[in-house]
């Protein structure tokens, strides 16, 4: 394993699911209970020191549970290096820790994430759609979306 | 009327709806609603290569309380469907539409959950030009169209539009 995924694993234990390096890339899976201390570590710890939160995206696992998937995407601009973050949550309680208060640019991602799969991030300052208006119905990139579906056409707001 | 030199002003009998008609059709103002792709194309019909200006069109206006005719030219999704709609609602009367290109006329292959399925959900439609995108060509042809129904008398798309006007 990597510097990076030996020094989470050996901070956080259990919290820390399964890891891999294939390809070069370092990836981890983790419980979601504890996500945003984790994620404060990897930000602010002298040898790994992630300062830069290149993307956040959901993924939909349709079929398996749990369900949802949220990953994040770290550099850090000092050392040099990457992480690939990863959370999964069941289908009936799609929720994980905002992580906007370690990043402020995860913001707009988050409502992304939310406004496309539905995951809700808790205590986000601003959790609305950001990409559908407000009219939409349901999250168009979940798999079980139906293709066909037309959503009403809103008019001019006055 | 005489052809004879004899100083007399000549005349031609008309109607005022004839007479409008004709002045309305070689001073058309599009607004370009330009969203995608078949905007570039627009610009090429308005170059001087094509030169839109020869049909009486060239006057392009970007206050639609300016102009004649709405040429939409690209892919409408659900969110600036409204802002279209409203674009159209500030245009004065007589108007005119053009849906150019395949994603204006029916949504094109952006069958998903986004794109408007074809303004004419939204707004009547006089003239549609197919194509992805369309040439210079079918620009002009539609505005030719245009002339047509102005020089005809033929009930504009709006007319026949089910509950607005």
């Amino acid at each position: 394993m990597s510097r990076v995924l030996d020094k989470l694993a050996a901070v956080f234990g259990t919290e820390v699911v399964a890891t891999h390096s294939d390809f070069g890339d370092d990836t981890a899976l983790v419980r979601r209970d504890r996500i945003v201390e984790i994620l404060v570590f990897l930000r602010d710890d002298p040898d790994l020191l992630f300062d830069f939160a290149m993307d956040l995206t959901g993924v939909d696992h349709y079929g398996e549970e749990p369900r949802f998937e949220v990953v994040y995407h770290l550099y850090s601009l000092e050392k040099k290096h990457r992480v690939r973050i990863k959370v999964r949550l069941p289908e009936d309680d799609p929720a994980v820790d905002s992580a906007v208060t370690v990043w402020p640019t995860l913001n707009w991602y988050e409502r992304e994430a939310y406004d496309m799969y539905g995951i809700i991030f808790r205590g986000h300052p601003r959790l609305t759609r950001i990409l559908m208006y407000e009219g939409f119905d349901g999250h168009p990139l979940r798999k079980d979306y139906p293709k066909e579906k037309r959503q009403p056409t809103i008019g001019p707001e006055e | 009327m005489t052809h004879r030199k004899d100083g007399a002003p000549g005349y031609l009998l008309s109607t005022l709806d004839a007479l409008v008609a004709w002045g309305r059709k070689y001073s058309l103002f599009p607004l370009t609603f330009a969203t995608a792709c078949c905007g570039i194309e627009v610009m090429g019909a308005l170059g001087t290569h094509y030169d839109l200006s020869r049909f009486g069109a060239e006057v392009v206006r970007f206050s639609p309380r300016q102009a004649d005719v709405l040429l939409v030219a690209g892919t409408v999704n659900y969110k600036m469907a409204p802002v279209l709609r409203r674009i159209y609602d500030q245009m004065l009367e007589p108007k005119w539409v053009i849906s150019m290109g395949a994603c204006a006329c029916s949504g094109g292959f952006y069958n998903n959950y986004t794109v408007l399925q074809g303004i004419d959900k939204i707004m009547p439609v006089d003239v549609y030009i197919p194509g992805c995108p369309p040439n210079p060509e079918g620009i002009i042809d539609a505005v030719v169209q245009i002339q047509k129904i102005i020089e005809t008398g033929a009930p504009r798309a709006a007319e026949r539009w089910p509950g607005t006007r």
